[in-house]
């Protein structure tokens, strides 16, 4: 009983955040976000005060972390396929307009000689304006006594026709650049004027207008008179003669414009299809070549009569004990063209210098070597638990026959093992076919595609080319990398639903390196 | 035996085959131990370091000690390498935990409790979790974003804002340790059931204790796995010292800035105590590996 007074008290307290929470993000203009919060408050309270939800007071914090980290980014990625977000259609068109809005340019009919002087109070100062030519020391604008602060706050400091002007000598041409910093967020009001002139240059003072004067959703500039139109299906604001786009763009639903160029454009097809061939020929060699050193090593050590088993397969193992990271980048500093020790001890042997990073095929080579490499002792392990459960009369019968240790191989333990181990081949080539780390670290996907449209490499996985499309080319196209990232899912998803089907009871895997 | 002769020159090929083929996947090992001994960053030299050659300043680097600079002077590393691991420990550890406790309740309730749509979720979960962290990036970086705004830390650039992202990777954990679950007789939680426990105590005081060894085995693969996670960290952690050692390590290995001696001495220094750890507990993890057979 006191547990559960215990448990409501906590509840409540829970809830009170929420609502503190919602509240501050309702205030703050996020009143979506705030009733979202909300709701999931109240639901993880009803969960975990109701008497009867049992199974979701244990799914709730895992389900709903994954919902948060992997179904949501999911289906914004899946989103985004469809929307032109990119380096250029960063914004939002709000922020866009405000980003026209900020474009301000200073009329050059309406600029004003002004002197700076110290006022009589000292750290305050007073602007002294002469207005109109030869006027000077009759007709003077002159502002009230202002401390540095006050400019700088930006706060309107009143200027007045012929008031008592400052005794004091107005301040040289290297003082008022001592003091633009505070002088240029300045704001002085002039008589009977509602727009504030402020610094326009060392000597004068002006007015800084918006250059682009907004009607009807279209904008007009004010100096050239050029008509800027919104054009909501690409996303731009274009010149109205032209139709050329001005400025950045915002984000739009484009459709399957993004999915269209990737099988339309020749330009991204033809690199498009050469990386999704080298990823699948990768995935499959990789699986292949693992499993065929990772099998007759499980084989090798599960020789009775062999002595050290347990050494070797503490040895055998290291490989997939080092996180994968050091190897790769060992590997690829061993590998270095120039100053690698692969090349100094191949110069020495054979006087030859092999180009691993240069030459596409060489490349190509060097990832299945260090992929092998990485790879085999996970197919070691589960080959050998395999093995295990080989019946020993089976040998016993083949012995019969005088069948050699070829035949046994061939006749009994590959049959044996293989359709046990098949689902797991198949997780393994699901993580090979995503294997990001290996190419990211070791070859960046490097040497890259001559006459690309994007940035492609010969060595590039789908999911490497995607990753460098949006965070390291300089035009960032999010929509389109994610919908190469969509089609990229799909494959993998099918692989992994129909290795659920295969490996039905037992649970499945995503194994592998 | 009847095949006397031909039997043990198959043994000792067998020997020669294990012993060649160890040493082909030692050498980059070896290797990468040598040259964290060996002076300066791009010499190349023979195998082994000579006296000539020997040279501790990658370790006295990687230790955070004044190292000899270019001009002469004795100056410290800014950024500790030792900063980096403790960095990696910290979240891996964290975030391993964590993951166990989630993927722990959640496949006691697949396992246990009958509820609408359990198989149709536990197939999606393993579905979903196909899809590559490394293309959700975005998303997850602007999540990460917009958290940071209300709970700055939570944010970017922070730890546990990488725990956070880090979190959602428990499919294949609630899968393994399920299937651990299933394996285990129902007729001690139904007496403890009879005895008026709830499932709180059953699964606190029954499912916990026998479980070990499954929650030993999916904390370590785990840690192991995020140890060596890279693009998430690279994305999320900015500075410098928040960084964790996938992403100090890579740093080394910039092509204008390729400092090989130094990011030897770092690899060295990482990969030991994480590879000691699999290997003392190399006989769990294989026994689970054959069970589930998973490792990220």
């Amino acid at each position: 009983m006191i547990a559960r007074t215990f448990n409501r008290i906590v509840w409540a307290l829970v809830l009170g955040g929420a609502v503190f929470l919602a509240a501050r993000m309702a205030w703050a203009g996020a009143p979506v976000l705030g009733a979202l919060l909300l709701a999931a408050a109240l639901f993880a309270a009803w969960v975990y005060t109701s008497a009867r939800a049992h199974a979701p007071r244990y799914l709730l914090p895992g389900l709903a972390t994954f919902a948060v980290f992997v179904l949501m980014p999911l289906l914004y990625t899946v989103y985004i396929a469809f929307t032109n977000f990119s380096g250029e259609h960063l914004l939002s068109q709000d922020r866009v307009r405000a980003w026209f809005a900020q474009d301000l340019y200073a009329p050059d009919d309406a600029r004003y000689a002004f002197r700076l002087h110290p006022a009589a109070v000292p750290g305050q100062y007073q602007i002294v304006v002469p207005m109109g030519a030869g006027d000077l020391g009759r007709n003077l604008l002159i502002s009230r006594p202002f401390t540095t602060n006050e400019a700088a706050a930006g706060q309107p400091v009143t200027l007045a026709l012929n008031v008592v002007a400052p005794t004091a000598k107005p301040l040289g041409i290297r003082d008022v650049v001592a003091a633009r910093p505070w002088l240029n967020r300045a704001r002085f009001t002039p008589p009977g004027a509602t727009t504030p002139l402020r610094l326009v240059s060392l000597r004068a003072l002006g007015y800084r207008l918006p250059l682009w004067d907004e009607q009807d959703g279209r904008l007009v500039n004010a100096l050239t008179g050029k008509v800027l139109v919104p054009d909501p299906e690409r996303g731009n604001y274009v010149d109205k003669t032209t139709g050329e786009p001005v400025g950045p763009g915002w984000r739009v639903w484009i459709g399957t414009e993004n999915f269209r160029l990737i099988f339309g454009d020749p330009a991204i097809r033809a690199p498009f299809l050469k990386i999704f061939g080298w990823n699948v020929c990768f995935a499959l060699l990789s699986v292949a070549t693992t499993f065929a050193i990772g099998v007759v090593l499980a084989c090798l050590l599960q020789w009775k009569a062999l002595r050290g088993r347990a050494i070797y397969r503490t040895l055998l193992i290291l490989p997939y004990a080092i996180p994968a990271f050091i190897p790769i980048l060992v590997f690829k500093g061993l590998f270095n063209e120039g100053y690698g020790e692969i090349n100094h001890v191949l110069s020495a042997l054979f006087g030859i210098a092999p180009h691993w990073f240069t030459d596409p095929w060489l490349a190509r080579a060097m990832i299945l070597i260090v992929n092998a490499w990485l790879g085999y002792p996970y197919m070691m392990i589960i080959a050998s638990g395999m093995l295990q459960a080989v019946p020993d009369e089976l040998y016993e019968a083949t012995a019969i026959d005088g069948a050699g240790p070829w035949t046994n191989f061939a006749k009994v333990t590959l049959p044996q093992i293989f359709p046990p181990l098949f689902p797991l081949l198949i997780a393994s080539f699901a993580f090979n076919f995503n294997n990001f780390s290996l190419i990211y670290l070791l070859t960046g996907g490097k040497p890259d595609i001559v006459g690309s449209a994007t940035v492609a490499g010969t060595t590039d996985l789908l999911v490497s080319y995607t990753f460098r499309m949006a965070f390291k080319d300089s035009s960032a196209r999010f929509g389109f990398a994610s919908a190469v990232a969509t089609l990229l899912f799909i494959v993998v998803a099918l692989l992994a639903w129909q290795q659920l089907r295969w490996s039905r009871p037992a649970p499945a895997a995503k194994g592998g390196r | 035996m009847v095949e006397g002769k031909a039997y043990r020159g198959r043994l000792v090929l067998a020997h020669a085959v294990l012993v060649g083929f160890i040493a082909l996947v030692a050498v980059p090992l070896f290797m990468v131990v040598s040259i964290s001994f060996r002076k300066g960053n791009f010499a190349v030299g023979g195998i082994l370091p000579t006296p000539e050659t020997f040279s501790l300043e990658h370790w006295r680097m990687v230790l955070g000690l004044p190292v000899l600079q270019a001009d002469g002077s004795w100056e410290a590393p800014s950024v500790s390498v030792l900063r980096w691991f403790w960095n990696s420990v910290k979240v891996s550890a964290v975030s391993a935990f964590l993951i166990l406790a989630l993927s722990s309740t959640c496949a006691y309730a697949f396992a246990r409790m009958r509820f609408f749509g359990r198989d149709k979720i536990l197939g999606g979960l393993l579905i979903l979790q196909m899809f590559p962290m490394v293309l959700a990036l975005i998303a997850i970086y602007s999540i990460l974003e917009a958290l940071g705004r209300w709970i700055p830390a939570l944010g970017l650039d922070t730890h546990p804002g990488l725990i956070l992202a880090y979190l959602g990777g428990i499919a294949t954990h609630i899968w393994m340790i399920k299937g651990y679950f299933d394996s285990l007789p129902v007729s001690l939680e139904e007496s403890a059931k009879i005895d008026g426990a709830t499932p709180w105590q059953t699964f606190r005081l029954i499912m916990l204790p026998t479980s070990l060894p499954i929650f030993a085995i999916v904390f370590i693969l785990a840690f192991i796995g995020l140890v060596g996670e890279y693009p998430l960290a690279s994305v999320v952690l900015q500075r410098t010292d928040q960084w964790t050692l996938a992403v100090g390590a890579n740093s080394f290995l910039y092509e204008q800035n390729y400092l090989w001696g130094d990011f030897a001495a770092t690899a060295v220094l990482s990969g030991l105590p994480i590879t000691a750890l699999f290997l003392a507990c190399q006989r769990l993890l294989v026994s689970g590996l054959t069970a589930g057979g998973v490792k990220e």
